[in-house]
């Protein structure tokens, strides 16, 4: 090990490193994920939860609901098995194995919002669920509200200018 | 002035007859019963809430467990160990406190992160050997559920963990140090200090402590005027493979090589090919279980005869990380032999 870190010319550390020495020493050593593997897990994973979403899709339109309606039923489908699979502690298994791949899809929105209402359960209905739920998908839902706001204000003087949108 | 024949070096104690540690137990979880070290554990714990409702109190029970038995096994009562000195991991030591109320013992709680059985050795073989106590207890704790609830995410959370992370291990080692019986005495200690190389990755905290813990190896050294193969082994808490790495080049950098003797509680702890921990082990638990589990029964049999037993703690709070400050680490050194 010594020699490979010669050869590779990682010099060792000492306690007189710079802050930003120290941390390029550290990311040198430590050993990262494999990234195309990786890549390659989300997207089968995200395919998998897309194909699942599309299928219902279809079986709703086929079945005579409007398409507006059946998106929504498709929703409501990914994220009520996502809240049942975490509470069965299985979601956070496909998430250690495809990563984005089932965090990006509705359904990681969905465990972030199951997760913590379980966890803290015990801290009351009030302080625990009431106070916590959104611990994780909080920053999603403020930052996403604003940033609709801010897409609104600017469409707001767009269309002022009389700028055309199809 | 007599107190100065013990002192060695800028940081160290060499006691005259050296505590001996009379009782240990150790009390495992699930995931660690199901690991390379699963044979030596006094009692595994198999249900995680521990017959309890939500995971502190659950950790307070293991506290109790580990507490009873390592009484229990040095053939004492309760009322005859005259202080505890104690800690966990959790906010204002609530493992601690609901654990150890029912025992009635004197309780000094710490936090040294996970060097805390480290600090509780320390303090406790002094006050026997000062002739404060006859019988102290040691102890320390850690339970993966209750700390990734406060440290990271909800349990239910789907993540990805990278590879340099550890694994908060679930049990609680206990130990009894008393002036004499057992054949274990703990002869120094070398006190650590905390060493902050400013590196703020709380998902590789063995990259935060090996520097504290070359530190306090090199102190213990110099202060004690050995050298690494003074000792059978050097075992480090939790550093995991990453933070074994950095170790042992940063005490390459200071001329020792200790390779063929050093070795990690964390690493040791789990088989992370088939249990998926990555780096390892980690925890106030997990050098406290691995102390009373694996290498006090080493020494009592004489397959070593000296090591030095080196705790290592990150010292961060998830307010601390926000607030983007450094992850410090710490070491307390404790040299134990068997006599």
């Amino acid at each position: 090990m010594d020699e490979n870190e010669k050869i590779k010319g990682i010099p060792l550390p000492s306690e007189n490193m710079q802050p930003e020495e120290y941390e390029k020493y550290v990311k040198k050593v430590t050993p990262v994920h494999n990234m195309p593997l990786n890549m390659l897990k989300a997207f089968l994973t995200g395919g998998v939860i897309c194909t699942i979403g599309q299928f219902f899709m279809n079986t709703f339109t086929n079945n005579g609901l409007e398409k507006d309606a059946a998106s929504a039923w498709t929703l409501l489908v990914l994220i009520g098995s996502t809240v049942v699979l975490t509470g069965l502690n299985i979601f956070p298994k496909i998430v250690t194995f495809g990563g984005a791949g089932a965090l990006v899809p509705i359904t990681g929105f969905a465990n972030s919002v199951v997760a913590p209402a379980i966890e803290y359960k015990k801290e009351g209905q009030v302080f625990g669920i009431g106070c916590k739920i959104f611990t994780i998908a909080g920053p999603v839902i403020l930052y996403g509200i604003f940033a609709s706001w801010i897409a609104g204000v600017i469409y707001y003087f767009l269309d002022m200018a009389g700028v055309y949108w199809g | 002035m007599t107190g100065r024949k013990f002192q060695r070096g800028k940081a160290s104690i060499e006691f005259s007859e050296g505590p001996r540690i009379i009782g240990r137990a150790s009390v495992a979880g699930k995931k660690e019963g199901e690991g390379p070290l699963a044979e030596y554990f006094d009692v595994i714990e198999w249900d995680p809430m521990v017959g309890c409702d939500n995971w502190e109190a659950a950790e307070s029970a293991l506290q109790k467990k580990a507490a009873d038995l390592a009484i229990e096994k040095a053939g004492l009562v309760r009322n005859e160990v005259r202080y505890l000195f104690a800690g966990d991991l959790l906010g204002q030591l609530i493992a601690t406190s609901f654990g150890t109320v029912d025992l009635e013992i004197p309780v000094f709680g710490l936090y040294g992160a996970c060097s805390t059985i480290g600090e509780a050795l320390c303090l406790g073989a002094m006050t026997v050997e000062a002739g404060y106590a006859d019988y102290v207890m040691s102890m320390a704790s850690s339970h993966f559920a209750s700390a990734e609830k406060q440290f990271r995410f909800p349990l239910e959370y789907g993540n990805q963990r990278p590879l340099s992370t550890t694994w908060t291990i679930t049990g609680c080692g206990s130990f009894i140090v008393g002036k004499q019986g057992g054949n274990v005495r703990i002869c120094g200690i070398t006190p650590g200090k905390i060493v902050d190389m400013g590196l703020k990755d709380s998902m590789n905290m063995g990259a935060c402590m090996a520097p504290a813990a070359c530190d306090t190896i090199c102190r213990n050294l110099e202060d004690f005027g050995r050298k690494p193969e003074d000792y059978d082994k050097i075992i480090t808490g939790d550093l995991g493979e990453v933070g074994q790495k950095i170790l042992l080049d940063f005490m390459r950098s200071h001329g020792y090589e200790i390779e063929d003797r050093h070795m990690d509680c964390g690493i040791e702890i789990f088989d992370k090919e088939s249990q998926d921990t990555h780096s390892g082990g980690s925890g106030c638990g997990c050098s406290a279980i691995v102390l009373a589990a694996y290498i006090l029964p080493k020494l009592e049999s004489g397959e070593w005869n000296r090591v030095l037993f080196l705790p290592t703690g990150a010292l961060l709070s998830s307010t601390s990380f926000n607030e983007g400050q450094s992850v410090p680490g710490i070491a307390h050194g404790v040299v134990l032999e068997r006599c």
